[in-house]
């Protein structure tokens, strides 16, 4: 669950899935045997949040939503409830319209995530995990370790990773985001993938169809 | 040193295409159906005897634990594949996920089909969801092509593999949180036995694999375990995905022989050590979960699961994490301390209490504001939440911890005597 925000907020009131949301909802609970459908608890509570920032700007998840996600798997809605609380990724406050979410377990530290820390609150005013900046543009957590280590440190901003950062890259990212533009996710110096530095050392001999 | 040829993941950087026409081109699903009409046990003695053991942190016997699963079954059996990859410093799964994502596929029916299942559930992390839409467009294309779906392959065998999205808990990478979470609960793991191969997900037979266990069996099967065997060290076989990253000149994902030296591989491949070898202070071997080492053991430890073992380390995800002389090792390891903290699911009680009490007096030990006896304690609480809980994470918690107090006792001593010299009183013993 994020952090504790103290901001007082509205739950609406009313929730149902969209069009859009419907169509994927078909899509997943095709995936799992006749009466298991509590399996599609996590997917259907993604659709809640990622239609929440089609419609609002802001993902997260209204407990009005997850009412709807139990009345469609035909579950308590204390057994969503649990769910949605025990997944950091789901967001039971609103948050900024781009979610900062700064890695700063051991490889991320070692690689410098402080500096990408205090270059987000540099940028967006943000005194602490867990706030939104006064526009509502930004909201920052910590997160824990994301899995791209050797590509650290790690920002990643709503679904997508920025590898290889530092302060000054943190701070151009964010001033894109504020200009409404998404730049390509990944490596920001350039490096392919996770290959190191200057190109790949192993793989040289081999050649197949280049990927696009 | 692992010639290109042996390499199973020749796409591991993202090169080239990773979807179906590129991995044709690199060998996948070359020959699947033949390898199905070889029979289940033939499938699963040749994972047997190449040697194989799990790459997701245990090191156990892949074939072994297939054939644990039943002959007959009249209830459907289940692969699971453990994509949540999120044991700090590993980053492999996800580059065979992102750019190799047919080997996982056409692993998932090899394997689902050597014990009897009748679906793959793919279980990936939540915040890996750009990789995820890769996945599922691979497997989309899978079932385009026949390869997966009704008659795989036209081998007669129905299989159907299926992507399923976490939201973000380190705990559903333990087999049964994962489960659990599947189900569409919390994942809070379960208490073993009855083990999954036969009660697991459902309550039907299920046996949770990691990635690049799951998507090296087709090449196995294609170059035999004679080959797989041959690679690597014996107990130790095969090429193994290693994640380089902290302190190295270049860090990067590589696959090597198992075995291979510590230092070789860091010299070789990620670009030394920032300063140099002699700048070592100390390494995690195989993400955060086991035992740091200091540069003494470095210098010539083989990495591999007995070799590592032997120095009471272990090679876990094979993530090696380098920290210079710089690093201040004591808040290297509280930082993990919080990690488990955080990612303790609140089940058992000593993990519970012990993972928050580990972190606290791991803040003060980083400040150097305790008694010098508090390290003895310290060490004696992670005694007792170490093997007193339903899964591992009470192990991994304490774990780093006890190497910490194994290699750099004299730091935490140091640092205590410091703070005293500065004046600063330290707090009443263990009063958290």
């Amino acid at each position: 669950m994020a952090d504790s925000n103290t901001t007082a907020f509205e739950q609406p009131t009313h929730f149902a899935f969209d069009a859009e949301s419907e169509a994927e909802i078909e899509k997943i609970l095709a995936r799992y045997p006749a009466g298991k459908q509590a399996s599609a608890v996590i997917p259907l509570l993604w659709l809640v949040q990622r239609q929440m920032q089609r419609q609002t700007d802001s993902a997260w998840l209204p407990i009005a939503g997850m009412d709807a996600t139990a009345r469609r798997l035909a579950m308590p809605p204390i057994r969503v409830y649990e769910v949605a609380t025990f997944y950091l990724m789901f967001n039971t406050h609103p948050v900024g319209r781009y979610h900062l979410q700064v890695c700063t377990t051991t490889p991320c530290w070692l690689c410098g995530s402080d500096a990408i820390v205090q270059a987000c609150k540099n940028a967006t005013g943000i005194a602490a995990f867990g706030e939104t900046s006064a526009d509502g543009m930004f909201t920052m957590t910590e997160v824990e370790c994301l899995g791209a280590c050797v590509n650290a440190p790690i920002l990643q901003v709503d679904d997508d990773f920025y590898e290889d950062m530092n302060a000054d890259r943190t701070k151009q990212l964010l001033d894109a985001l504020r200009r409404g533009e998404r730049p390509k996710p990944g490596s920001v110096t350039g490096r392919q993938t996770s290959a190191p530095e200057g190109g790949p050392n192993t793989l040289t001999t081999l050649q197949f169809t280049p990927g696009e | 040193m692992l010639k290109d040829q042996d390499r199973i993941f020749t796409n591991l950087y993202g090169i080239y295409d990773p979807m179906l026409q590129g991995a044709r081109s690199r060998g996948d699903w070359d020959g699947t159906k033949a390898i199905l009409e070889k029979g289940r046990d033939a499938i699963v003695d040749e994972v047997k005897a190449s040697g194989l053991r799990g790459r997701g942190g245990a090191g156990f016997p892949t074939g072994l634990k297939w054939s644990f699963m039943p002959k007959q079954s009249d209830r459907p059996c289940y692969l699971i594949v453990n994509a949540d990859e999120s044991e700090p410093g590993t980053c492999k799964d996800r580059d065979i996920i992102r750019h190799d994502p047919h080997k996982l596929i056409e692993g998932c029916l090899v394997a689902g089909f050597a014990m009897g299942a009748c679906a793959a559930y793919i279980y990936i992390r939540g915040e890996f969801y750009n990789e995820s839409l890769v996945l599922q467009a691979a497997i989309d294309e899978a079932y385009a092509a026949g390869l997966i779906g009704k008659n795989a392959c036209g081998s007669g065998y129905d299989y159907d593999v299926f992507l399923h999205r976490g939201a973000g808990a380190y705990i559903c990478g333990e087999e049964t949180g994962l489960l659990e979470s599947l189900e569409g609960k919390k994942g809070m793991p379960r208490l073993k036995p009855p083990f999954p191969a036969a009660v697991g997900l459902y309550g039907c037979p299920s046996t949770v694999n990691n990635v690049e266990s799951i998507a090296v069996a087709p090449t196995i099967m294609r170059r035999g375990a004679a080959w797989f065997n041959a690679l690597g060290r014996p107990r130790n076989s095969g090429p193994k995905v290693f994640c380089i990253s902290g302190h190295v000149n270049k860090p990067c994902n590589v696959e090597e022989e198992l075995g291979i030296p510590l230092r070789e591989l860091i010299e070789r491949y990620a670009g030394g050590v920032r300063g140099g070898w002699d700048n070592l202070q100390a390494v995690i071997p195989g993400g955060a979960s086991v035992p740091l080492l200091p540069k003494s053991i470095c210098d010539d430890v083989l990495m591999d699961f007995d070799s590592l073992k032997d120095v009471k380390s272990g090679l876990g995800t094979a993530a090696v994490i380098v920290m210079d002389k710089s690093t201040d090792v004591i808040k290297a390891i509280a930082r993990l301390s919080k990690f488990y903290m955080h990612e303790s699911c609140g089940q058992c009680t000593p993990c519970r209490e012990g993972t928050g009490w580990m972190w606290r007096v791991m803040t003060r030990m980083v400040e150097g504001r305790a008694e010098p006896a508090e390290i003895d304690t310290l060490e004696q609480v992670t005694r007792q939440v170490e093997g007193h809980t339903i899964c591992a994470l009470g192990d991994a918690a304490a774990w780093p911890i006890q190497g910490l107090i194994r290699h750099f006792r004299p730091v935490m001593e140091a640092r205590i005597a410091a703070y005293k010299a500065r004046g600063g009183t330290p707090m009443r013993m263990a009063a958290e």
